[in-house]
């Protein structure tokens, strides 16, 4: 009976062997973290799951009615012992569940910098990451690279083992950033920035796409992630350096307006205020920034000027804008020019911490953690304690 | 006509609106339509309009409204369910380059009515019936608080559901996803009528949903029989009183949130717009703040069918009663604590996404004791497996795997890896499906018996239940695996071809539910025609425990000759080891209220006050609110509220009904 028990199995395990469980066999240190804190949770839920099941099957068959042999106590109502151990089991294996959950959720938050490249390699001073803006279009995706001037549409490289930290928006509606053999994903929405910090430890191409539905070509919005040697990359960023057209915003606007399925593309060159302008809604010449405006509002706003300082829509990303009682589609015009607009931008994303903790803190624990951007208060408080009780939010 | 006045009659509605030119579209309408002409006809043939509204539609009688919003939830599961074979077909034909045999268009309108479909049409008018021909029963009163309203809140949940279905044929529906996020929901993306039915579809439900719970809550808290204290109500009432305080204070986050929404696109304001100071996370939060609770509201009350399955045909007390209470009170809670980990990718801090990771796992706990107090129930019991019990244990085994693969989800780190992929589609079918549906089922076939005198026939609700419990295996196991292979969800076309026999997989396992649905309908089918053989006499066919076994099956209008008194949480078996005697004489007459035709016009007005509003029919939205809003205040002047059923008339239903008891008595 065993042995047939096994032969049914085996179609499954021919099935199972053919395919490419990316996110139980990632290919960078970040996503590979986050199948180890899957893969233990499995196993503590299992530690209650297995016995339950067991013990479901076990009762239901034992007590079948057809078997009189076994005990029947129909009265039988309550235990305070055995009410005990029903509530304290899953309050356990929920306490071991959530201090796992603190710790990995502070370590792998997606906004921390990496410490470490792979096990046992912690980041040094040597590694300067890899910076790229991702800007997920109706329906393709634009990454920037300010580093180098580059830019491609439908194709990400980075080098094997050097941290790469995204800047992530979108131009019109939510997407979600997420590439399965890198690291977690990540909800790129308009107006706003997230960040991702990974580092990919095996060449190789990836898939990467969007995983939160964006319309009509959303099924075609992904993209290829090529992990790459130094000089490969190098190769790379020549090639796309070599490519015939460049990324202006008069370039952007053309770009972003929607497709589907697109080829992948490279620009040569980049306008580099162009990511800070997509993020603050400001590509259109005459459009207010967003920092602008929030700024102007934070010191009281302009009053009643501040209403009037629209001027008609012109350009309309799908069909139509403007709400059928609502006031003509209208944006807020600038009261300063785009370049003035982009330095400032420029100089707030200059003002974020350069700060680069130099430890390792695999594996998991929550020694000496930082949260993000909080500058070295912590680094400089000497090595960190074991365990623990070191633990610091 | 000239253009103008054509615009002001119709709106934005065209010619080119009705989808003339969608073959598929086209052939169901076809078909929907024969298939209603042919029931219309039979309904007139048999002359059985004047019936169906004075005995059934403008009824107030809890029970028959209850079995209306059965009747409701089945219709629009097979809807519902077609979309989900059809998703299911392309998902596992669209590879090597095939675009499969839906574009875009259709497709995503498929999956949004889909999840908007099972959830608010298909799982909670499920729900709503069930507690809605229960808990008066089984708390020994007469009808709900509100009868009227009762009506009308179902009526409202049936307009909700015109709406949907109308989109199907004039227009289209939303292309958002169920929970339709904006900007992608706003005027600017998505300027066409689907997300306007949308709204409006779930706002008109929405105040049905509303006030039933409402009314529920009033029913459980005022009227029950005397003796009955809350530690001594059975866990299904309990767990409908959680549920109904959850309705209550989450569905006006959806009507506040879906109105906010409405305003972005109707007049201009920009509460989740990209730009002006709109910010759409606040939509995201907002609709999870209703969300969550909203998937405690469908489990909920399953979980009191399960007990009061178990504890019936363990031939058992409860296992643990009152940590059974606080578990259920505890979740209720705890589930409006937890909205976040929907959307842990969103960029919220690591501790702000720790805390919901962690209140999530919370609550695994009183969910982990209920789940052992069933295990408790039956251990040392005596289990019949009947129908309700077979879906109870295959509950146990399925549900398990379904928390636990949530537990997993609520682990941030792992949700970065795993959120939107079909792993969590896996998961929360799992659950769904597991929970919600075999509960129902459970119900189904526990209740039947009481609702119409007779059982349902076992053979094909076993043929059903294999169906279906084999069939969600095979449908949801695959997905489970393609989410840890990085497949995400509402894909249309894929490119990797090993991909494909997983979904091909799980499209034999919808198949097999297919045949689960089929089963199910030939069910109740065949019970029908057997039903002299199925007959129940005694009213309590499965010797069961609590108040709604003491009445016959099905019960009288008045529920309860006199108001049982109540000693015990189990009180119907309490009463049958004291030996209880039916009354057999000194019946008073009995004060119910009236039947009226007033919930459903009320109902008729709003939607076409919604339609009018989707189309931009501004004479039809203000001439149909004014309508609404007359008839409301013409039925405040209706005094034919209420009438006394004569003693006499509930001498004669109780003498028969000891007559028939009689009868059995000699006959055994």
């Amino acid at each position: 009976m065993k042995r047939f028990g096994a032969l049914l199995l085996l179609p499954l395990a021919v099935l199972l062997s053919g395919c490419d469980f990316v996110v139980l066999a990632p290919a960078g240190d970040v996503a590979a973290q986050q199948r180890d804190l899957l893969v233990v949770s499995t196993l503590l839920m299992l530690l209650i799951i297995v016995p339950v099941m067991a013990l479901t099957v076990f009762f239901a068959w034992r007590y079948r009615q057809a078997n009189t042999a076994a005990a029947y106590t129909p009265d039988w109502d309550h235990s305070t012992k055995l009410e005990l151990v029903i509530w304290a089991a899953p309050l356990l294996i929920i306490i071991c569940l959530g201090a796992l959950t603190w710790l990995g959720t502070h370590l792998l938050d997606p906004y921390r910098r990496i410490d470490r490249i792979e096990p046992g390699q912690p980041i040094t001073q040597s590694h300067k990451p890899l910076r790229v803006e991702v800007v997920a279009l109706d329906w393709k995706w634009l990454f920037i690279y300010p580093d180098y001037g580059i830019a491609s549409v439908n194709e990400l490289a980075a080098p094997v083992n050097q941290p790469i930290d995204f800047r992530i928006t979108s131009s019109t509606v939510m997407n979600s950033f997420y590439i399965p053999a890198l690291a977690g994903q990540i909800y790129a929405m308009p107006a706003m920035e997230t960040k991702l910090h990974a580092v990919i430890n095996r060449p190789g191409t990836y898939t990467g796409f969007s995983a939160n539905y964006s319309g009509a070509g959303f099924s075609g919005m992904h993209f290829a992630f090529h992990g790459l040697s130094d000089q490969a990359f190098g190769e790379w960023v020549a090639q796309a350096k070599g490519a015939p057209a460049t990324l202006s915003r008069e370039s952007y606007l053309q770009l972003e307006r929607p497709s589907e399925n697109e080829p992948v593309r490279h620009y040569a060159s980049v306008d580099p205020d162009l990511f800070g302008a997509i993020l603050n809604l400001c590509v259109e010449p005459g459009k207010m920034c967003m920092n602008e405006m929030m700024s102007i509002d934070a010191k009281g706003g302009l009053g009643l000027a501040g209403v009037r300082n629209t001027l008609p829509l012109q350009y309309d990303k799908l069909a139509r804008r403007g709400a059928v009682f609502g006031n003509d589609p209208s944006y807020v015009a600038s009261i300063c020019t785009a370049e003035e607009a982009a330095a400032a931008s420029r100089a707030a994303r200059d003002a974020d911490a350069k700060y680069w903790p130099v430890r390792d803190l695999s594996p998991l624990r929550g020694a000496g953690l930082l949260s993000p951007g909080t500058g070295s208060r912590r680094a400089d408080a000497g090595a960190p304690a074991p365990g623990l009780p070191g633990f610091e939010l | 006509m000239p253009e103008t006045l054509t615009k002001f009659i119709f709106g934005r509605l065209t010619l080119e609106s009705l989808p003339l030119h969608e073959p598929i579209v086209v052939a169901t309408f076809i078909a929907v339509a024969l298939g209603g002409l042919a029931l219309l006809g039979a309904v007139t043939y048999f002359r059985l309009w004047g019936y169906l509204w004075r005995e059934w539609f403008t009824s107030v009688d809890h029970k028959k409204i209850g079995i209306m919003y059965m009747v409701l939830g089945l219709v629009m599961l097979l809807r519902g369910f077609s979309d989900a074979i059809m998703m299911r077909l392309q998902q596992a034909i669209a590879f090597n380059g095939s675009e499969g045999y839906l574009n875009a268009h259709h497709y995503d309108q498929i999956f949004t009515a889909h999840g908007v479909i099972m959830i608010f049409f298909v799982a909670m008018p499920f729900v709503t019936g069930l507690m809605n021909f229960v808990v008066p029963l089984q708390i020994g009163a007469r009808d709900v608080s509100f009868p009227f309203l009762n009506n009308f809140s179902f009526w409202m949940t049936v307009g909700g559901a015109v709406l949907v279905m109308a989109s199907l044929f004039v227009g289209e529906f939303a292309r958002t996803g169920w929970l339709a996020y904006p900007p992608l929901s706003g005027i600017g993306y998505s300027p066409d009528v689907g997300v306007d039915y949308y709204i409006w579809a779930l706002q008109v439900a929405g105040v049905g949903t509303t006030l039933s719970g409402i009314n529920l809550i009033c029913t459980i808290i005022k009227m029950r029989a005397p003796g009955m204290t809350m530690m001594r109500m059975p866990v299904f009432t309990w767990t409908s009183l959680c549920t109904n305080v959850l309705i209550v204070a989450s569905f006006p986050v959806l009507t506040a949130v879906l109105t906010l929404l409405a305003l972005d696109r109707y007049v201009g304001t920009n509460f989740f717009t990209n730009d002006f100071g709109g910010n759409p996370m606040m939509y995201v939060n907002l609709i999870w703040i209703w969300g969550h609770p909203e998937v405690y509201i469908l489990i909920l009350p399953l979980f009191g069918v399960f007990s009061e399955v178990t504890s019936t045909f363990s031939g058992k007390r409860l296992f643990g009663y009152t940590s059974m209470v606080y578990a259920t009170v505890v979740i209720t809670i705890l589930s409006y604590l937890v909205w976040l980990h929907h959307f842990f990718t969103m960029g919220s801090g690591a501790s702000v996404n720790s805390f919901f990771g962690i209140t999530t796992m919370i609550i695994s706990i009183p969910t982990g004791a209920k789940m052992f107090n069933w295990l408790f129930t039956m251990y040392r019991g005596r289990i019949r497996f009947e129908l309700p019990m077979m879906w109870t244990v295959a509950f146990m085994l399925t549900f398990v795997v379904g928390g636990m693969t949530g537990v997993l989800l609520a682990v941030p780190p792992a949700d970065f890896v795993l959120h939107n992929s079909l792993f969590l589609i896996a998961h929360f079918h799992n659950v769904i499906i597991g929970g919600v549906l075999f509960g129902l089922f459970a119900g189904i076939a526990y209740w039947w018996p009481k609702a119409f005198g007779f059982k349902l026939d076992p053979f094909w609700g076993k043929v059903s239940f294999w169906c279906w419990v084999v069939g969600f295996w095979f449908a949801f196991m695959p997905l489970y695996i393609l989410g840890l292979m990085g497949v995400t969800r509402r894909v249309r076309v894929f490119d990797d071809p090993s991909l494909q026999i997983w979904f091909v997989i799980a499209g034999f396992g919808a198949f097999l539910i297919a045949l689960g649905i089929l089963s199910f309908l030939i069910q109740i089918g065949v019970s029908i025609m057997r039903r002299e053989q199925l007959r129940d006499t005694t009213g309590d066919p499965w010797d069961a425990r609590t108040l709604e076994w003491a009445t016959s099956s099905p019960p009288p209008a008045y529920n309860f000759a006199f108001t049982p008194v109540i000693r015990d949480n189990d009180a119907w078996w309490d009463m049958k080891k004291a030996g209880y005697k039916r009354p057999l004489s000194g019946f008073k007459p009995i004060h119910m209220p009236s039947n009226t035709g007033t919930g459903v016009v009320l109902a008729v007005f709003s939607v076409a006050l919604g339609f009018g509003l989707i189309w931009y029919m501004w004479w039809l939205a203000a001439l149909s609110f004014v309508c609404l809003i007359a008839t409301a205040i013409g039925h405040t002047f209706n005094y034919h509220r209420d009438f006394d059923i004569p003693a006499a008339e509930v001498t004669q239903t109780e003498e028969a009904r000891t007559t028939l008891l009689a009868a059995q008595g000699a006959g055994a």
